[in-house]
Parts: structure tokens; C-alpha cells; sequence
């Protein structure tokens, strides 16, 4: 038995990771009897005072006031015996990686745990019990905390290592927690994306999705990484044959660039019933599978302003010297894809219902992402919106796809200041971008139908019910 | 036993069924208790209860409820309330330093407790919830019994039927049908109607009172007339929810519906709760059917070592309830009356200090359960299915490296 002992931070309610040392009532030397208060510890539960474990003298503090500590560290360390004495050279500098006695989740020597309730330290998350090896298969090692005095460590034998695969050479993860809600970790390891080789910027530093599926779709894009990474020759440069669909957007655009004459056009506009409306619409019961974002109101709001200025959905006939205009509206979203930008289009789109829309994005969007697209969906389309927004980009001025009169530039929601009735308030604003074909559509009409979409996304419900 | 009309001192409001007599109204204290004023909760006045010793420590008499109590029986009351209260700081205190996953504190419902336990017969059963650290005490269940249950290592470690106290029941409300239907085999063993009889108690709180359970459960105690007693006690509060958005009626007026007669006591005055206990149990063990009994209390600590109460109540209204302390007043009047001097208080003192000091040992190194006791007593007697289910487990147990049980 040691003289010194240490009090690791207990988890003071249930399921708690970490508490925060709110007010310390002892100082080092101080004379201290069992369940006196020591330290005040705020959690996310309640803030409660600790009374002492032990009656004797404490010896060291090891986290100040205002720390946050893991459920699980020591926090404390204390003399059981303080009239015996000096302590001995050994037992007084030890910190909290020197712990002489158990700690939590360890055995000792009696074989009963120190102390049972909490998490455990950091250093040893991820723990679980290690199997017997079944039949010669393995099993994993089972996980020994870091830092902890192999004395009271369970004596069974270590089985051999894990046969996961681990990258050589790296200090080994178990040594840093990874936070990550258990969806996201299921959705990591169905892509094999290595939680502990991300940059978290999720909530207290928690993984996300979107840093999963970065990493996915970092690890197996090639092609973008050729361009972001690009290996240069002797003379310093890079040559990138010119081919595939980089050559054939190219010379789309080329060709639209200098036959039509592009006029765009701008509108800021409070969407802020629009990402209400996405909330909504996420909520209901018959839409909880679906995955709704605000491009889907957008693409209603441009299929109703169609419908309302049928001359922006044609096509300039230079060799029958006609304008072709369309009842029918193919709707083309630009999607950025391993291969380069590629414009699939949803047939028809104005007939759908708004959850038919909806199903038909998100199978166009998987479809493209996935590489996937038919050459006959790239093909008829009659208006387009590019969600430059995704990138964290304001608006552009897009270039129309060859045989399209107008194309919108979708930029990112962002919460800005604007002015709410009458006072200035943080609103979702967005930027709208129209470019469209001057030689069909004039000022007049471009501005009106851009108006619309403002109108739809400033108000979805009311523009639905006056023009649905 | 009937009403009595409302003469002097406090009197018990009772409410018997049937169209003899009417049910006197709530008064406007009861409304004055219950709703509260300024956002306070039984601080303003004292509600209409049974009491017989005063926050003060002063023994007044009541008409219907009156109960000499030897020396000997004061002293004892007054031991149990300190030992229980020593356990359960001594139990947060556990809980706080590592060694409980949690604990639910019975601090400033010592009396109520207390009361009631000790009204109790050998024969009667009693039915807790996770809160009757103090009815155990009294069933003579040892004080380290039910800490397996708030570590995670058991369900509690008693015999049921040994105790006559059930295990603690995490459900809020399912003990009452528990005892409902006990009480029912009470009747139908014909083991009523003389002094021998037995009864049911079964404890609930203001929180559990708006349970489905709870109503079942007197509608069928009502209906088929059994030997039990609904024992509620109202301590303000079901965690941060204040009593007053439980019920628009005093708890007790309740039992008016379903039959029976009720009664509010002061749930802070040990004697008071153990005479109105006394008298209801041995209306139930004379055939004379259930009684809801509402100990007017307050829960001094925390709903659970996870509950922060700071949150949602004021220092002053918990002050308030300090000056109403059910061991200050049996204090005073035993110090006043002669029956308890300094030596008595701190030989109190003393075995409370030794019983939490075995209480403390015993928590600390509590063993962890043997994984085998899983499969005992889940029926009375074990099936081929159950036989099969053990096997797969122990071999699943022993596939792993190192203890078997962890």
C-alpha cells in the first residue's frame, strides 16, 4: 500500500466524458479529512462539490481551475499518512503519468478495479476485452492504457498482434481519442476512410460526415488530385493532354461564348423561408428518407418562373432562322465529378411533383458522383443551374450550354446582416446569378424572370400558392 | 373510523366513499401550499395536515390519531432518523468520490420513511421504489444491501420474502399494482379481518402520482377492497418538476375517486407519520381496505447525484424547508421532554459514524457480482431454456483474455 494516492475525476453523472475544475477549497499541504469538500467540478450536468476521499494531507493538484479534465485523470494526489513523516523521494514528484496505484479501469493486485464508474482516461479509449484466439485466428492485443505501470496489468498472455491493416511506421492511433458519432463511424469504416488520419471540424472537435466524405472522395478522385497535386517535369511544367470531357467543355464552351452574347444579370435575396422550408420539408414524416436541400427549391423556383416566361426555355434555330420554344423543360444540373464537369439533365422536369423532383435529383446527383451517367441525360437539355454555392462561392457569371437561352448561378447561403423588417437581423442570404442569351431574351425579360426566382426563394409557400 | 369535523388544531381531512357524508373542499391553504407562492413550494404556510410534534419540537395532540409512545420507542425513532441521513450523505458522498453510478438521496424524507417502517408489522409487505433507503432500514434489510443496484453490480441484495420488503423498483409507479395485486392475495388467503392480518404498503412520490400505473392500481384496490396502503410521499417535486403542475388537488383528495379514504400528514414529523401509517395498515389488516396517505416532505438534496436542483429551485425556498427538519424537531422535544440527553445524542452519533464507516468499507471494495447469479432467480424454478442460456454464456464469457467477469 502507498502512502501517496491518487483520485482520478470520477464521472459525477451518468455517461459523462469531462468535467471542469470550476474551484479548488485545498491547496497542496493542506490537512484534510475524509468527505470534506475539495473541489467544486462543473460538468454538463450539474456543478457539485467532491468531497475527500481520504483523510490525510494533499500533496499535489494537478489540473488548475478553469481546466477541463477527462473523467478518469487524476486530479488530485493525497498523503493517507502525513504524520509519518517525510514522503519518500520516489512517491513525491511522480505527475499523473507516474501513478504508482491503479488507476481507473486498471486492476490491482487484489483484482478488483479502482474505480469502477467513468469513461476511463483518453489514453486508454477504444478498450474493449480481448478475445481468446478461436481456431488460430487472432485477436486483437488487447489495448494497454499508455503510461500505466504494468504492475496490477492483467497476466493473462498478449495473443498475437491484430492482423488489421496498419500503416507501418506511425505511432500507433490508439493513443489519441477519436470523436465521431457513431453514424459517421459506421459510414467511415464502409469506405475505409481511417478516422484517426482526419482533421475534425465537427463540434468539440468531432469528426463530421462532410470530413469523412472529403477524405473519401480525396482518396479516390485521382483526377482532381492531378490537378492539385500535379507532378512537374525537369523543365517545371506539366502537360495534361487535352481530351475526354475537359475537350468537349471546352469546345461547349467556345462555341456558346462566342455565338451567343451573354448577358448576367445579379439578385441577392433573403432565402431564409427557403431554408425553413427545407427544415420542413425534412421534418415530414413521408420525407424522412429523402435528402432535400435547398437546390431542389431552387429548381422549383426557376420551373415556376418558366412557366411564367416560357421565352428563357428555347433555342435560337440559326439554320431555320426560328426560336424554338419549349413546353417541356429538361432541367440540367452541373455536377463536378472525378471526370470533369459534367451537366445531366432531369426529362421533363416541370411535370414532376416536388418530391418526384427531389427523387430525381438526388438519382442524378448519385449517378454522376458515381460516374455513371448515361451520354443520352447529358443530352437535350434546355436550362441549367449551377450550384457554384457548394464551393463557398457568391454567384459567377456562367457560360450557357450550347443551345440553352439562360442558366442560373446558384452561390452559397450564407447568414448575413439584412435588413428585416426594419431592423437589421442575421438572414440566409444567397446570391442568384443569371446569364442568358441576349439575342433571344432582352433585359426586360431576364430581370422578370430572375425577379421570380428571388420571389419564390424569398417566400416559397406564397409563391407556390400564386403561381404553383 | 369517520370523519370528525374540523374543530381545533389540525385536523385529518378524510374522505370515505359512498354518498353519507360529503368530502370537506380543499381550503385556501391547501391551494396557498400547493400552488406555491412566489414560485416557492410549501415555504409560505403549512398545509392542513395531521401533525404531532411541530417544527418547533412541540408534541401537539390530534383527535384521531392519538399514539403514546414510550421513551424507548422516541429514542429508537430518533436513532433511525439520524442513521438513515448518515447513510445516505455517507452513500452521495460514494457516489461523488467514484464508487456509485449514482444515488438517489432520501435527505429531509427521513421522518416519512421512518414513520412508516416502523408502523409496520413483521407481517406486512412493503413495496419501494429506489428511494426507501429509510423502510429498509426498518425491515432490518442491512444498510450496504441495495448499493450493488446503484454501482450497476445487482438488482439489490436482499431476500424479498426474508425482509418482507421488495427490491427497489426503477419503473415509477409499476410497485403500486405490485402490491395491488399482493395485497389482493392478501384477501384472497383470507388473511384479513384479525390482528394477525397482514397488509401492503407500497411508496410512491408526487411525480409517480401522475402515472397510469398509479391509477390502475387504486382502482383496482378500491374495487376489490385490498389490504393495502398507498404511502405517497409528495416531497415537491418529480426531479425539476414542481408539484403543482402534478395535480390541481391536494394528492390525498384523490382517494375520494376511487373509494377510500385519505389523508395528508406531515411528512416531516416522524410521529405523525407513523401513527397515520399505524392506523392504516391496521384498517387494511381488519378488512377495511386501502388508504392513501400523502406525506407532505421535501426532498432536501438533489432527485439523483445527476440532478442539479440549483437549476430549478431557490436557496430560500429550500432554507425554509431547513427550519421544518424532521431530526431538529425530534431533537428538541426529546431534549426538552428529558428523554435524550448529550450522551444519547452522541452515542447516536457513534454508531452512525460506525455503521457508515462499514457502509464506506464495503462500497469501496465491493466485489463484482458473479456472473452466474444473472440467471438466478429469474423463475422459481429452472427450465431446460434457461440451462441452455447459462451454457452459452459461460462459454461466452470464458473466450475472453483475463477475468472472467468484469
Amino acid at each position: 500500500m502507498t502512502r501517496v494516492k491518487q483520485f482520478p475525476l470520477p464521472d459525477l453523472g451518468e455517461g459523462l466524458t469531462e468535467g471542469e475544475i470550476l474551484k479548488w477549497f485545498v491547496a497542496p499541504g493542506d490537512r484534510v479529512t475524509l468527505n470534506q469538500p475539495i473541489v467544486e467540478v462543473e460538468t454538463a450536468k450539474a456543478a457539485v462539490e467532491i468531497p475527500c476521499p481520504y483523510t490525510g494531507a494533499v500533496v499535489e493538484i494537478f489540473h488548475g481551475e478553469g481546466e477541463t479534465v477527462d473523467v478518469g485523470a487524476p486530479i488530485v494526489s493525497f498523503d493517507t499518512d502525513p504524520d509519518a513523516g517525510p514522503l519518500p523521494e520516489p512517491e513525491t514528484g511522480g505527475g499523473p503519468s507516474e501513478v504508482t496505484g491503479p488507476l481507473i479501469g486498471e486492476q490491482s493486485a487484489d483484482g478488483r478495479t479502482a474505480v469502477l464508474v467513468g469513461y476511463g482516461p483518453k489514453e486508454s479509449g477504444g478498450k474493449r476485452r480481448a478475445r481468446r484466439p478461436v481456431n488460430g485466428s487472432t485477436a486483437p492485443a488487447p489495448a494497454a492504457p499508455a503510461a500505466v505501470a504494468p504492475a496490477a496489468a492483467a497476466p493473462a498472455p498478449a495473443p498475437t498482434p491484430t492482423p488489421a491493416p496498419v500503416v507501418p511506421a506511425q505511432p500507433a492511433p490508439a493513443s489519441v481519442r477519436v470523436l465521431a458519432k457513431p453514424p459517421v463511424r459506421k459510414l467511415a469504416k464502409d469506405l475505409g476512410v481511417d478516422l484517426t488520419t482526419l482533421t475534425p471540424t465537427g463540434p468539440n472537435g468531432s469528426i463530421s460526415r462532410d470530413d469523412v466524405l472529403s477524405a473519401q472522395s480525396a482518396a479516390a478522385a485521382p483526377a482532381p488530385a492531378a490537378v492539385s497535386a500535379p507532378s512537374f517535369g525537369p523543365d517545371r511544367e506539366q502537360r495534361i493532354p487535352i481530351k475526354g470531357v475537359r475537350k468537349l467543355t471546352a469546345a461547349n464552351m467556345v462555341a456558346s461564348a462566342f455565338t451567343a452574347p451573354h448577358v448576367t444579370e445579379f439578385l441577392t435575396v433573403d432565402a431564409t423561408r427557403t431554408v425553413k422550408a427545407v427544415e420542413r420539408l425534412r421534418g415530414m414524416r413521408d420525407w424522412r428518407d429523402v435528402r432535400v436541400s435547398p437546390l431542389l427549391l431552387v429548381a422549383k423556383a426557376v420551373l415556376t418562373a418558366v412557366r411564367r416566361h416560357p421565352l428563357v426555355n428555347s433555342t435560337w434555330d440559326e439554320a431555320n432562322g426560328d426560336i424554338v420554344v419549349k413546353e417541356y423543360v429538361n432541367l440540367g444540373i452541373a455536377a463536378a465529378t472525378e471526370r470533369g464537369l459534367i451537366v445531366p439533365n432531369i426529362a421533363d422536369a416541370g411535370r414532376l411533383s416536388l418530391r418526384e423532383l427531389a427523387d430525381a435529383m438526388n438519382e442524378l446527383v448519385a449517378t454522376a458522383k458515381a460516374g455513371k451517367t448515361a451520354p443520352a441525360a447529358m443530352q437535350g437539355g434546355t436550362f441549367t443551374i449551377t450550384n457554384v454555392g457548394v464551393f463557398g462561392v457568391d454567384t459567377g457569371t456562367p457560360i450557357l450550354p450550347p443551345g440553352e437561352t439562360a442558366i442560373l448561378a446558384f452561390g452559397a447561403i450564407r447568414q448575413q446582416p439584412w435588413v428585416h423588417k426594419g431592423k437589421v437581423k442575421p438572414r440566409y442570404v444567397t446570391t442568384l446569378g443569371l446569364s442568358f442569351d441576349h439575342r433571344i431574351v432582352d433585359g426586360e425579360l431576364g430581370s422578370r424572370f430572375l425577379a421570380d426566382i428571388g420571389a419564390f426563394l424569398t417566400d416559397p409557400e406564397a409563391a407556390l400558392l400564386a403561381w404553383g | 373510523m369517520g370523519d370528525k369535523p374540523a374543530t381545533k388544531g389540525r385536523p385529518a381531512t378524510k374522505a370515505r366513499s359512498g354518498a353519507r357524508r360529503s368530502r370537506p373542499a380543499s381550503t385556501p391553504a391547501d391551494a396557498a401550499a400547493l400552488q406555491g407562492s412566489a414560485g416557492e413550494h410549501g415555504s409560505a404556510q403549512e398545509p392542513e395536515f395531521v401533525q404531532l410534534l411541530t417544527p418547533d419540537g412541540e408534541r401537539v395532540e390530534h383527535p384521531d390519531y392519538s399514539v403514546d409512545f414510550t421513551d424507548e420507542q422516541l429514542q429508537g425513532l430518533y436513532r433511525d432518523l439520524v442513521i438513515v441521513r448518515r447513510l445516505d450523505l455517507e452513500s452521495t458522498a460514494l457516489q461523488r468520490q467514484g464508487h456509485l453510478a449514482i444515488w438517489a438521496s432520501l435527505e429531509g424524507q427521513e421522518a416519512a420513511q421512518i414513520g412508516s417502517g416502523r408502523a409496520l408489522r413483521n407481517q406486512d409487505m412493503a413495496f419501494p421504489t429506489y428511494r426507501e433507503h429509510g423502510v429498509l432500514w426498518c425491515r432490518g434489510v442491512d444498510p450496504t444491501a441495495p448499493h450493488g443496484l446503484f454501482r450497476g453490480n445487482d438488482h439489490g441484495d436482499w431476500d424479498p420474502a426474508k425482509h418482507n420488503a421488495n427490491l427497489y423498483t426503477l419503473v415509477i409507479g409499476a410497485q403500486t399494482l405490485h402490491a395491488v395485486g399482493y395485497a389482493m392475495g392478501i384477501n384472497y388467503d383470507g388473511k384479513v379481518g384479525t390482528d394477525d392480518g397482514e397488509a401492503a404498503i407500497v411508496y410512491f412520490g408526487d411525480g409517480a402520482s401522475s402515472q397510469g400505473d398509479v391509477h390502475e392500481a387504486c382502482v383496482f384496490a378500491g374495487v376489490y377492497h385490498a389490504p393495502v396502503v398507498f404511502f405517497c410521499q409528495n416531497n415537491q417535486y418529480a426531479i425539476s418538476e414542481p408539484v403543482e403542475r402534478q395535480t390541481r388537488t391536494p394528492i390525498y383528495q384523490r382517494a375520494a375517486g376511487y373509494g377510500f379514504p385519505g389523508v395528508r400528514v406531515d411528512g416531516n414529523d416522524v410521529l405523525a407519520c407513523y401513527a397515520v401509517a399505524r392506523h392504516a395498515l391496521d384498517q387494511a389488516r381488519h378488512g377495511q381496505g386501502p388508504t392513501l396517505i400523502e406525506a407532505y416532505t421535501y426532498r432536501m438534496g438533489a432527485h439523483t447525484t445527476t440532478d442539479d436542483p440549483t437549476r430549478y429551485r431557490t436557496g430560500s425556498e429550500v432554507e425554509s424547508w431547513k427550519q421544518r427538519d424532521p431530526i431538529t424537531r425530534m431533537r428538541a422535544y426529546l431534549t426538552k421532554a428529558g428523554i435524550g440527553d448529550d450522551d444519547f445524542f452522541a452515542s447516536v452519533d457513534a454508531d452512525a459514524d460506525r455503521i457508515t464507516g462499514r457502509l464506506r468499507e464495503f462500497v469501496i471494495g465491493m466485489p463484482d457480482p458473479d456472473s452466474s447469479r444473472l440467471f438466478e432467480h429469474v423463475y422459481a424454478e429452472e427450465s431446460p431454456l434457461q440451462d441452455a442460456e447459462r451454457a452459452w454464456f459461460e462459454q461466452y464469457q470464458s473466450s475472453f483474455v483475463g477475468e472472467g467477469a468484469h
